[in-house]
């Protein structure tokens, strides 16, 4: 295991952000319109009502127990450690959950709030479409009208989940301006919220946009961290030596992470490295971008000189965003989680081996994390252990890797 | 004199005529560098009293679909920050009197550097800034370069900022505030008249700085009805519509562009003046 490389004096907790203020250092903020102020302190002070709050708790562990499936298992991943030839190699299984992803535990939580705060209609963005179906799917449970943003070229290449999303009853919104993918649907959606500030709550789909989003979105994330380390506890009798997530905006990562951040354990996060870091047709922002201000956050972006964004690019919609959360940020400046990229082709051959060795489908995202798996898994003791989350399932997907692999189906 | 001083002086002339600016808004750079160089000069000729010049950002958050065109054109033709203030440094060869306020996001001014961007835009002959995305409980690290450098921090004030809101947003301000007078993005909806009156009434018992309306308004009339009220009234989308349409279908300006865009701002004058 190497050891973080810190840039900074190691801090006492690495728990312990955001400021009142919302920020993570200098990352994080409400960089917003003067019309969405009044609303974000407004959520502010409702989430914070809202955590301490035992009812609210009860409902959202009913629903993540009875509706979502959890706790998702720790699985083993027995095959593929064998073939890789070196740690033992754990899989959370939150493409188990209802809706195929991780991206139902924030969903549940948001909505809950949005109940608490009397809000009477949805809106949200998405990129692989996997937020969109969650908020969706909450929407239909709760009985609340959805409108879903979506990028025109997300539309074509995630077409099951547009359909999915329409068959529960949400209206899903092709954005065009831009390069019609994840930024432009936020943007679109932010939009729709300045308009509609009286009855709309906005369920922003990762651990970014203005405070309290980050905070409130890992909150919900945690769960699989939580989960995980009692799980490993009872499997292995100790903590894990590594722990490895994708990141598009950072929040299944940072739901595995952030219960581990104090703990002696090497994490590590995967950005989309997409046709190479050396091109400018990637996703990293952390590893390729600069701090900046997009989406009511500053944090690292992918952008030139002047400050105009750049658009990412990555086989995977889902980690295709030009920014990432800004606790990602934070802990990356820190050093104390090592961020990291992987190709679209290298995605593409963890997605194929883990079809084949473990036989399950991987979403496009996390094969990103598993190809890292499978860079440093060889090169440690077989005794070592790593956790990789595996935050959702490739149904979705399929279209887009036999296009690639030139299959016509 | 300070600098900054332009905005104080145009809002004298108004009042000493005893009538309610036009504030006209155009992209710095749309449909391409020249063409909007000389907008920006027609604008002050044609009767603007006030020019807002929009920085352009990939990812105009809080605009409709009108003024993200006008963005991604003027991006699309070499625009930068940095050419903005070239373009202002220009204008002021010709005028210095009308009073400049650059209105944008902060990214592009973050990477710029902030304290170098408010020495450069005082040095352009920028009179002031409006930040769409700096509420008052982020802005301090251009906000405070910015007022020391003697240029005007034009608040927003919306309708969802409450009493308590205020106070913490009109703390900072100066030149003017603008009450964006509805609660959405440009180019869309308009505000009803009285709805305006009551917000503007508001306003003035908690700031004695002049206060321009904007969001909706698009023709004379609803200039001229603004101005009963307020003390200046902002059209931005329906110049930006006007610069669309005299545009080819390659997206370059048609001759009669400029001319077009004039007696359009001609007659908002004359809204705002009678
Ligand atoms: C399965 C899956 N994983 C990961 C992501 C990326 O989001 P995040 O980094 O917030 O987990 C997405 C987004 O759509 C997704 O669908």
């Amino acid at each position: 295991m190497t050891p973080p490389t810190a840039s900074t004096e190691p801090l006492e907790s690495y728990r312990s952000g955001p400021d009142e203020r919302g920020h993570f250092g200098i990352f994080g903020g409400r960089f917003v319109a003067e019309t969405l102020m009044p609303l974000i302190l407004d959520l502010e002070r409702a989430y914070d009502a809202a955590r301490q709050s035992p009812d609210f708790q009860r409902d959202f562990d009913y629903f993540a127990t009875h509706y979502t499936g959890r706790p998702s298992p720790l699985y083993f991943a027995s095959s593929l450690t064998e073939s890789l030839g070196g740690a033992k190699i754990y899989f959370k299984r939150d493409e188990l959950n209802h809706t195929g992803s991780h991206k139902i535990n924030n969903t549940l939580g948001q909505i809950l709030l949005a109940k608490r705060m009397g809000k009477s209609r949805i809106i949200a963005e998405t990129g692989a479409g996997q937020h969109g179906v969650a908020t969706a799917t909450v929407c239909a449970l709760f009985d609340l009208p959805c409108v879903v943003y979506m990028g025109a070229t997300d539309i074509e290449r995630q077409a099951p989940n547009v359909f999915r999303m329409k068959l529960l009853g949400a209206e899903v919104v092709p954005v065009t301006s831009g390069t019609g993918t994840l930024k432009d649907a936020m943007n679109e959606a932010l939009r729709d919220w300045v308009a509609n500030v009286e009855d709309t709550f906005y369920i922003i789909g990762t651990v970014a946009g203005p405070h309290p989003y980050p905070a409130m979105v890992r909150d919900f994330q945690s769960v699989i961290g939580r989960e995980a380390k009692q799980q490993i506890e009872q499997a292995e009798g100790r903590l894990p030596d590594t722990l490895v997530a994708c990141i598009g905006g950072g929040s299944n990562a940072m739901g595995l992470f952030h219960p581990f951040l104090d703990d002696p354990v090497g994490i590590i996060g995967v950005e989309a490295g997409g046709l190479g870091l050396q091109t400018e047709q990637h996703a990293a922002s952390l590893t390729g971008g600069r701090p900046g201000v997009l989406h009511g956050n500053r944090t690292y972006l992918l952008q030139n000189e002047d400050g105009q964004i750049i658009d990412a690019h990555s086989i995977s919609a889902g980690l295709d965003y030009p920014g990432i959360g800004p606790e990602h940020a934070w802990l990356h400046d820190h050093g104390r989680v090592d961020y990291v990229s992987v190709t679209d082709s290298e995605a593409l051959e963890a997605f194929q081996l883990c079809c084949r060795t473990e036989g399950i489908i991987p979403a496009l995202e996390p094969a990103h994390a598993l190809a890292h798996v499978a860079k440093i898994a060889p090169e440690m003791d077989k005794d070592q252990i790593i956790v990789m989350n595996l935050c959702g399932r490739g149904d979705k997907d399929i279209f887009t890797v036999a296009d690639v692999l030139g299959v016509e189906i | 004199m300070s600098r900054g001083d332009r905005v104080d002086l145009a809002f004298k002339r108004l009042s000493d005529e005893g009538r309610a600016g036009l504030v006209t808004f155009i992209t710095a750079g749309d449909p391409d560098l020249e063409t909007s160089q000389n907008l920006m000069e027609g604008l002050a000729d044609s009767g603007a009293d006030i020019i807002e010049l929009g920085m352009p950002f990939s990812d105009p958050m809080a605009d409709g679909p009108a003024i993200q065109a006008a963005n991604l054109r003027a991006l699309a033709n070499g625009a930068s920050l940095r050419r903005t203030l070239d373009m202002v440094a220009r204008f002021r060869r010709s005028n210095d009197q009308t009073p400049v306020i650059l209105m944008g996001y902060f990214n592009p001014i973050y990477q710029y550097g902030p304290t170098r961007f408010v020495t450069d835009a005082v040095e352009s002959g920028v009179d002031g800034l409006i930040l769409v995305d700096l509420p008052p409980e982020e802005d301090d690290e251009l906000c405070d370069p910015a007022r020391t450098a003697g240029l005007h921090w034009v608040r927003l004030v919306t309708p969802t900022s409450d009493e308590k809101r205020l106070k913490s947003v009109l703390k900072n301000a100066s030149g003017f505030v603008y009450y964006v007078s509805i609660a959405g993005i440009t180019g869309t909806r308009s505000a009803s008249v009285s709805a305006v009156g009551d917000a503007v009434a508001r306003l003035r018992s908690h700031t004695g700085l002049p206060i321009a309306v904007g969001f909706g308004i698009n023709t004379p009339e609803q200039v001229h009805d603004t101005v009963e009220v307020a003390d200046g009234a902002v059209v931005g989308s329906a110049i930006i519509r006007e610069i669309e349409k005299n545009l080819d279908e390659t997206g370059a300006a048609r001759p009669e562009l400029l001319e077009n865009v004039s007696s359009l701002v001609r007659t908002l004058a004359e809204g705002a003046r009678n």
